[in-house]
């Protein structure tokens, strides 16, 4: 099943609706990637409130995810990981190092605006905000 | 039962003509057994009142109960199925137990049924000496798992209490209090053993989404000791609360801890430690946003 990728603002937002495959995840990996250039996108949101399971593969994408579009100049965020997913990942080791994680979609666009901010404060962003 | 000589035992050929007569011979048993009722149960309560058994009960509990336990005694003989008996005990149990029965008491009551029963059957045919043996033969292996099953009965009901308890004391030990809009604390009082690290863990990372906490203080203050198996916990819980978005700091290592994990070498530097709870809580509030003022610095200007 393919993931939909909504445009918002400056961000893009992936809400992963049900369980995915390897190739699914793959597949989500590739278009986000891609369109962080095409929109130039300076935030990505992956929802996963939907997910009640997050095997090695899925986790270990999700950190490739937010490692490439920082690289293309967009910070990523994870969402919505549900309590009993979390306690499982770190019983497994994983434990998504270096990615910023955040309690809901909400929260996520938050998270993202004050980045935004920092990166001005800082005048290491680009000012085109609107 | 020392009177019994296996010499003077018959030893029937053919298993099948055992069990038959055994069955005939329990039902003699069960017959008898039903006949002497009334004096065999007053013997019981007697001899349970003399051995001091049950002393929280009055000697009218200890009769009803005597009554009861025997009747479904004779019927567990008779039918030779025990889940009726087991029922029983384990009621029994439920009953008692908060009274503070010891499990020396119902072992003690039932052997002593076993006892009395045995005189009565010793005075019946001594006349007999071979019949005697044989109705013992048929009559100890069902006395004895009816001892057992009840001794296990209760048992088993003392442990379902004990677990019941334990896991009570366990959800008392382990509150997630918020304290301000977007901030809880966890005091940690106590041993950590893995079942109450994993609960304590769940408990959290529910509360975490439930107030929709930003930033969590666990103060471990009220924690003696800790070793590299709690001090992984803990990184776990830190890890999985961070994964919901939510920061925590821990509070009140005392310096043994502070140094039992430098010393086994956990890597705490994931983890972001502040001295005391009062530490913590405003470091949890700068990461707010919050600023507390003194009231007195607000007045003059206003």
């Amino acid at each position: 099943m393919e993931v939909p990728i909504l445009k918002q603002g400056h961000y893009l937002i992936a809400s992963i609706q049900s369980a995915l495959t390897d190739a699914d995840l793959s597949q989500l990996r590739e278009a986000l990637i891609e369109r962080v250039g095409r929109f130039r996108a300076r935030g990505v949101i992956v929802d996963v409130t939907a997910l009640d399971v997050m095997d090695s593969f899925a986790v270990r994408t999700l950190r490739d995810i937010a490692h490439m579009a920082r690289l293309r100049g967009a910070e990523t965020v994870i969402v919505g990981i549900q309590p009993e997913v979390a306690f499982a990942m770190v019983q497994l080791g994983l434990t998504l190092k270096g990615v910023s994680t955040a309690l809901d979609l909400e929260e996520g666009l938050l998270f993202l605006d004050q980045q935004a901010q920092l990166r001005i404060e800082r005048g290491t962003g680009r000012i085109d905000r609107g | 039962m020392a009177t019994k000589g296996k010499d003077a035992q018959s030893v029937p050929a053919d298993p099948q003509a055992q069990s038959e007569s055994t069955a005939a011979l329990l039902r003699e048993l069960v017959a008898h057994l039903r006949q002497n009722r009334t004096q065999l149960r007053e013997e019981w309560a007697r001899r349970i009142t003399r051995a001091q058994l049950l002393t929280a009960m009055t000697e009218e509990e200890i009769f009803a109960e005597a009554t009861s336990v025997y009747d479904n005694y004779v019927e567990a003989l008779e039918t030779g199925t025990f889940e009726a008996l087991q029922a029983y005990a384990r009621n029994l149990s439920e009953r008692i137990i908060p009274r503070g029965v010891e499990t020396h008491e119902v072992v003690g009551i039932v052997l002593l049924l076993r006892d009395v029963l045995a005189r009565s059957l010793f005075a019946k045919y001594h006349g007999d000496f071979d019949k005697l043996n044989r109705i013992l033969d048929a009559y100890e292996p069902a006395a004895n798992r009816i001892a057992n099953t009840v001794a296990v009965g209760f048992v088993q009901e003392r442990e379902r209490i004990i677990r019941q308890q334990q896991e009570a004391i366990r959800e008392l030990s382990t509150p997630v209090l918020q304290v301000r809009e977007r901030l809880l604390i966890l005091p940690i009082i106590g041993v950590i053993d893995p079942q109450r690290a994993r609960q304590l863990t769940e408990q959290l990372l529910r509360a975490i989404r439930t107030n929709r906490a930003k930033v969590v203080v666990i103060d471990i203050t009220g924690v003696a000791a800790m070793d590299s198996n709690v001090a992984n916990h803990l990184v776990q819980t830190v890890e999985a609360s961070r994964l919901l978005g939510a920061t925590v700091i821990v509070t009140g290592l005392s310096p043994e801890i502070a140094q039992t994990l430098v010393t086994i070498g956990v890597d705490l530097s994931e983890m972001a430690t502040v001295g005391d709870l009062q530490g913590g809580i405003e470091e949890a509030e700068r990461l707010l946003g919050y600023k507390v003022v003194p009231q007195e610095e607000l007045t003059p200007k206003a």
